[in-house]
């Protein structure tokens, strides 16, 4: 299974057409991927709090937006989660690269990961793991729940669910 | 002039377009001197309302004003080259430079020094930058809505405020009015 593109297949069958991103290694393949889709609008961000401005923009439109980004973004964007997109009931799938986790080769990721569910905890984001390539079979149901309940939603997918990191 | 007297004389140029408007004083300027549907109020999130005018200028095809402040561009200066590089005609930043952070109590901001935020969006590329004093606002407003042309303008003016209530308005309310007017 290319999960690459089995991720842009279901942002196009659930409607996503506005897709923001700040680069991670790991998501690479899938950025390439949504670029290539003539269905989406890939309009890449400088920072990630930037990125979630842009979304709320674009879902005021009537555009269904979603943004790609790394783990460590979740300590930059607590306030724009908190005062933009959850206080003014937006919804926003967030695909994060989990570094840090499991096959993890930079010391320093671990650091934010160990913080990152418990700030999504305390956020109360509903967040889902994919650590298995078969989990994304999820991500359709994902979008739709997300899209239902107007709330940022994390899915977060670590090294082992992308085919590992720095060691192939 | 200070920013109020700006936002009163140009309230009716703005009044038919969406507006996006920038946390604090700003807002509460806007919502006093002309509250209608078309405003989106900004409750929180400092520095994002050039972010979130562009993405709703790209998404669909109604005239998008941005009021931001010097000090708000300063706090997401990544917004210029993301503006620059994603063109969208119908969206304007209108940056009302004061040279200082006024809803916080007037402490000086860089743009009030040494750095010109016209310059910056330039060097970033943004194609149609215009700089002018506090009394052409208005006129440089109407300019750009007429071009059709994605523009930045910097209103440069006197720093100070004038005192009036915070917004009370349910931000879920200002969200889905303000849909409401994009969708009409």
């Amino acid at each position: 299974m290319n999960i690459d593109k089995k991720i842009a297949d279901d942002l196009v069958a659930n409607d996503v057409s506005f897709v923001t991103t700040v680069p991670c290694k790991q998501l690479a393949g899938v950025i390439e991927e949504v670029e290539a889709r003539k269905e989406i609008f890939h309009i890449p961000a400088n920072k990630e709090d930037e990125g979630m401005g842009l979304c709320a923009g674009a879902h005021m439109g009537g555009k269904r937006p979603m943004i790609i980004m790394q783990n460590t973004a979740i300590g930059v964007t607590i306030n724009t989660l908190a005062t933009l997109t959850q206080y003014y009931r937006m919804p926003l799938p967030m695909l994060i690269s989990y570094r840090g986790e499991l096959r993890e080769p930079v010391a320093c990721q671990v650091e934010m990961a160990v913080h990152t569910k418990a700030l999504l905890a305390q956020m109360n984001i509903p967040t889902y793991h994919f650590h298995w390539q078969k989990d994304v079979e999820e991500f359709d149901n994902i979008l739709k729940y997300t899209f239902m309940c107007n709330k940022p939603v994390a899915i977060l997918t670590d090294a082992n669910f992308w085919g590992g990191y720095g060691d192939q | 002039m200070i920013r109020s007297e700006i936002l009163r004389e140009i309230a009716p140029i703005l009044n038919p377009h969406l507006v996006v408007c920038n946390i604090g004083l700003p807002s509460q300027e806007l919502h006093m001197i002309d509250d209608n549907e078309r405003n989106f109020y900004m409750l929180g999130t400092m520095g994002l309302s050039s972010s979130i005018g562009l993405g709703l200028a790209l998404a669909q095809d109604k005239t998008v004003i941005s009021i931001d402040g010097d000090g708000s561009v300063l706090t997401n200066l990544g917004t210029l080259p993301t503006i620059a590089n994603n063109v969208a005609d119908n969206f304007i930043l209108l940056i009302i430079d004061n040279g200082s952070y006024g809803s916080t109590g007037d402490q000086p901001t860089y743009a009030g020094k040494k750095t010109k935020l016209e310059a910056v969006a330039a060097a970033c590329g943004c194609e149609n930058v215009v700089t002018c004093q506090d009394v052409d606002t208005g006129k440089a407003l109407q300019a750009a809505i007429d071009s059709k042309k994605m523009t930045v303008i910097v209103s440069k003016c006197d720093s100070g405020n004038i005192k009036l209530p915070v917004i009370t308005m349910d931000p879920v309310v200002i969200k889905h009015r303000f849909m409401q007017a994009v969708a009409s």
